[in-house]
């Protein structure tokens, strides 16, 4: 008897098939990629000492503040940190979520966006800076809300799912999310891939100037490409007008997504923000066209690397739901109910959350104190905040943007290729210049 | 990505103003492709025996035309070069098409032949098409028929080599806009098939894609008409023929294409506004190509 | 339209963000015409409010695009995505439509008078699009809400992965895409047909002659063959 376990086939691929076999349908989950990809973990920052002079932590200034749009709109987005909020939907998320993250985003001067499935009034009416998604479905889009917004994202594709459209399952389209989409209540909802009515940035230049046209060329525009072919994209939607580049690298969650496409499709958000920020600073537009970044990040740390390796801001989403109660240890039991533990949950499209965030249950979205949330996400903002200006101050930066990829070493030789930066203690950079 | 324009004239008074028409039909698709604009025009057909070969010099050093003129005169007999800037020239040779352009490639190893033929000539360059339009003096070419294009590179760098109409064989040219899927394994194909690649362009493969089918025997319907099959993405050509141009859509077409036709003209582009500015568009019969389907104008498709 | 009070706006000698601006004016004049449109796009986007706008020539890509309570009417042919995201109000187009015509239009009527190309009335969501000629490919590709009426025949595929949207065709089909099926034409249909002709101002076809189609709703849920498993 062999109790040798099979590095091909190994219990999580066994269990995969056996899966398959009895349902005939490819598993459908929440969050982001599980695997290991090389990620901010795999940096280190540079602190100051004798060739460079650190500020004093608390006293000396670090700025914040970052402002989104300022290439053709009237009325740029003006953020007082470079944290905002990824767009996630009404429909995958309760009301009260919704709100929770515009309480908690409001209090700290930065920004919310909406998702697949419309603008509802409490995200609306919680949120100071509120950033409106056009996506392929177009669900709930309507002028009105377009005026109301003070950002519109033209939503290409996200990380979890480059090429890949939305998916709400039948368990989460209550009433209330069925009027919103002119949907039948209860049934699979599969939003298409490709917009209805553009295909292509030459196209989609047109659509950007409708949009402008519609709102008065007040509100950036921004464009938002899952991580893939980063350079190309990136480059062409700075082609077609953007003002704003939202770049999501595959580590980005999903509120339901088929497993094998956020496991096996996209690229790590290290390995896509130097391909962006070399489009952006080839058509002179680095720091012109504002470069946001989302997929992965946790901590200030994460924040301070990513803006060294030249992104302007970052958005949180899993990190966002995992500070309003998501996964929270208290609910162990319950999770363990759904057959999962605390930490582990990641059936976000059967609408069972009991947490209140991932669900339409009446019974189970009243569980979340929109108040306290926002007062846990606020918190986490600020913690990520000065987790950033700690480590910026400790490189010498009075302002979080002056990091560089300078500031920065790699741990392992992966990452240091795809980071562009050197391996730690020594001036090699896998690929550059031929070595 | 890109803009797309033809002109065809079926009144002497259009193809005297054809490049008028033309360059204020390429600009104005300008914003479509910002990154590069070309032409091919086909006008003042050489005599049975001789052959027009478009040659560009890449590169900053400058281009010995008299000597390329030269050399070719010693090997053909004869040789006369037309200069439609200093990198771009038409040299007229008395040779036959592929044999001057197979003996040119060896000979001029820095120079790329853009088009070979009786009446065509492509002009191209990694600028804008306003400046592209002023550079080359497009308003004062006359001919009779010419096809159009404006670049907004996909995957593949903003070069003058990898800017459109790419050649597909001689008098015949093709212009794309869209994004082919299958287009690297498709040139590993045409390669072997000894299909000659100068960039990692998707719209030269399907360039080369008419060209291997055309040399096999196939009809140009026939050729557009394996695109169906064998090329997989978005896209709308157009093809100019010695006498011509076709024009063909993927079967999902999502890329845009709109025809005119007037007394005078036959017109295609990306988007109505480019035709507009033809003379009588008002009362031109406009419709979309349907998907799938080989439109042509000219007396017919080449065998 | 009647000539009283009405606005000219030259689309040749002034800028399309000025006729926009004006249009999108909550307090300006309610009839308006538009010369030398041009085949531009983007023409008489956004508009909120009871106006007659008539567009003197063909336009480009999102004529009328999210179009509120405003009639808009293009002597002429129109781009990709006319009427796109409609709201409310009237858009009229005397020739033909490109394709995507109408695409997620939430309420409103398009009327064509010619042909529409593929994917007319995509993602449609409440509107009601008549056309009196064909439409193209993909018409009606997941159409969630309101009505397609097709006077002339459709092209492949018609009605893909449709919801709830009714689809009504006088000519023939050359396919139907998944989940469509032909349904029974009752009285009630008839009757929100011959509201839908009258309102396009469509007097040479009659509601008799039209065919109903619509969703087979198999592609609501996933059916895996035991589907109690991963429930």
């Amino acid at each position: 008897m062999s109790l040798r376990e099979s590095a091909t086939f190994d219990r999580a691929a066994i269990a995969e098939i056996q899966r398959a076999a009895r349902t005939g349908i490819y598993d459908i989950r929440g969050g982001g990629a599980k695997r290991r990809v090389p990620h901010f973990d795999d940096l280190l920052l540079l602190g100051a000492s004798v060739s460079r002079y650190p500020l004093e932590g608390y006293r000396e200034r670090c700025a914040t503040d970052v402002t989104l749009g300022t290439r053709f709109a009237k009325r740029p987005l003006e953020l007082k940190i470079p944290v905002t909020i990824a767009g996630m939907s009404f429909g995958a998320l309760s009301a009260q979520a919704k709100e929770s993250l515009g309480r908690g985003a409001s209090a700290m001067g930065t920004s919310t966006t909406t998702g697949d499935g419309g603008m509802t009034a409490e995200e609306r009416g919680h949120s100071d800076l509120l950033v409106y998604q056009l996506l392929p479905s177009r669900y709930g889009m309507n002028p009105d809300d377009l005026r109301r917004a003070d950002a519109i994202e033209v939503v290409i594709g996200q990380g979890a799912k480059p090429g890949g459209g939305g998916m709400l399952m039948g368990q989460k389209i209550s009433d209330r999310v069925a009027q919103m989409r002119d949907l039948p209540r209860g049934i699979d909802q599969r939003s298409a891939c490709r917009h209805p009515d553009w295909t292509g940035p030459d196209d989609l230049e047109i659509k950007i100037e409708e949009l402008r046209e519609i709102t008065g060329w007040e509100k950036p525009i921004f464009v938002k490409v899952g991580a893939s072919r980063t350079y190309y994209d990136v480059a062409l939607a700075v082609k077609a007008g953007a003002d704003v580049v939202v770049l999501d690298g595959m580590q980005g969650g999903t509120a339901a997504t088929q497993d094998v496409f956020i496991e096996h499709v996209g690229i790590p958000l290290l390995a896509a923000i130097p391909q962006a920020v070399e489009a952006l600073q080839e058509l002179g537009m680095h720091r012109e066209v504002q470069l946001v970044v989302s997929g992965g990040i946790r901590s200030g740390a994460d924040v301070a690397k990513a803006l060294a390796l030249g992104a302007d801001a970052v958005a949180v989403g899993t990190a966002a739901l995992v500070a309003l109660g998501d996964n929270a240890p208290e609910l162990d039991a319950e999770y363990a109910q759904l057959g999962s533990a605390a930490g582990y949950y990641d059936d976000w499209h059967e609408g069972l959350d009991p947490a209140g965030i991932l669900t339409q249950d009446p019974a189970l979205a009243a569980r979340l104190d929109p108040e306290l949330g926002g007062r846990r996400l606020a918190n986490y903002l600020r913690t990520l905040v000065l987790e950033t200006q700690t480590l910026a101050r400790a490189c010498g930066k009075s302002h979080v943007h002056n990091l560089e990829p300078e500031d920065l070493v790699a741990l392992t030789i992966e990452a240091s290729a795809m980071a562009r930066v050197p391996l730690a203690g020594t001036s090699w950079i896998p690929g550059r210049d031929g070595r | 990505m890109c803009g797309i324009v033809g002109l065809y004239s079926k009144a002497p008074g259009v193809g005297e103003q054809l490049g008028a028409h033309l360059s204020r039909m390429l600009v104005e698709m300008g914003s479509r492709g910002p990154d590069s604009a070309g032409v091919a025009i086909y006008r003042d057909p050489v005599d049975a025996g001789f052959a027009k070969l478009s040659l560009h010099a890449p590169g900053e050093e400058t281009v010995d035309w008299d000597g390329v003129e030269a050399t070719l005169a010693a090997r053909f007999g004869s040789a006369r070069t037309r200069l439609a800037g200093p990198r771009h020239a038409c040299v007229t040779v008395s040779a036959e098409a592929g044999e001057l352009q197979r003996w040119a490639a060896a000979a001029f190893p820095s120079l790329r032949t853009m088009s070979a033929g009786s009446a065509i000539e492509i002009i191209k360059e990694a600028v804008a098409p306003a400046e592209f339009a002023r550079r080359f003096a497009l308003d004062e070419l006359r001919g009779s028929h010419a096809l159009g294009h404006t670049r907004m590179a996909t995957e593949s760098r903003v070069t003058t080599e990898g800017s459109h109409p790419f050649s597909t064989g001689a008098d015949l040219c093709l212009v794309h806009n869209g994004s082919l899927s299958n287009h690297n394994r498709l040139r590993r194909v045409l390669r072997r098939e000894g299909i000659a690649f100068q960039t990692e362009n998707d719209s030269e493969v399907a360039a080369g894609y008419l060209s291997w089918r055309m040399r096999e025997g196939a009809t140009l319907e026939q050729a557009l008409e394996g695109c169906l099959d064998d090329l997989d993405g978005f896209y709308t050509f157009a093809v100019g023929t010695v006498d011509g141009f076709a024009v063909l859509r993927d079967p999902i077409a999502c890329k845009p294409a709109v025809m005119a036709e007037t007394d005078d003209w036959v017109a295609m582009a990306s988007e109505y506004r480019a035709l507009a500015l033809l003379p009588g568009a008002e009362d031109a019969t406009v419709w979309e190509p349907e998907p799938g389907r080989v439109y042509s104008w000219g007396k017919e498709l080449v065998a | 339209m009647s000539t009283m009070a009405l606005t000219t706006f030259d689309l040749a000698a002034e800028p399309l963000r000025a006729l926009n601006e004006r249009l999108q004016a909550q307090d300006g004049p309610s009839q308006w015409r538009v010369l030398n449109p041009g085949g531009r796009h983007n023409v008489a986007v956004g508009l909120d409010a009871e106006l007659e706008v008539e567009l003197d020539g063909h336009v480009g890509y999102y004529c009328a695009g999210m179009n509120q309570r405003a009639t808009v009417r293009v002597r002429g042919s129109a781009g990709t995505g006319v009427a796109e995201n409609m709201m409310s109000g009237r858009v009229l187009v005397d020739g033909d439509v490109s394709q995507s015509a109408a695409a997620s239009a939430h309420g409103g009527l398009l009327v064509v008078r010619g042909n529409a190309s593929a994917r007319c009335a995509i993602s449609l969501k409440g509107a009601d699009v008549v056309v009196r000629g064909s439409v193209g490919h993909m018409g009606a590709f997941m159409a969630q809400r309101g009505r397609l009426v097709v006077c002339g025949d459709a092209g492949d595929a018609l009605g893909d992965s449709l919801y709830e949207a009714r689809l009504y065709v006088r000519g023939s089909v050359a396919s139907l895409g998944a989940d469509c099926v032909e349904k029974e034409l009752r009285e009630e249909h008839l009757a929100e047909l011959r509201e839908l002709l009258a309102a396009a101002e469509v007097d040479d076809a009659d509601a008799e002659e039209f065919r109903r189609y619509g969703t087979a709703r198999e592609l609501y849920t996933f059916k895996p063959d035991d589907a109690g498993s991963y429930r």
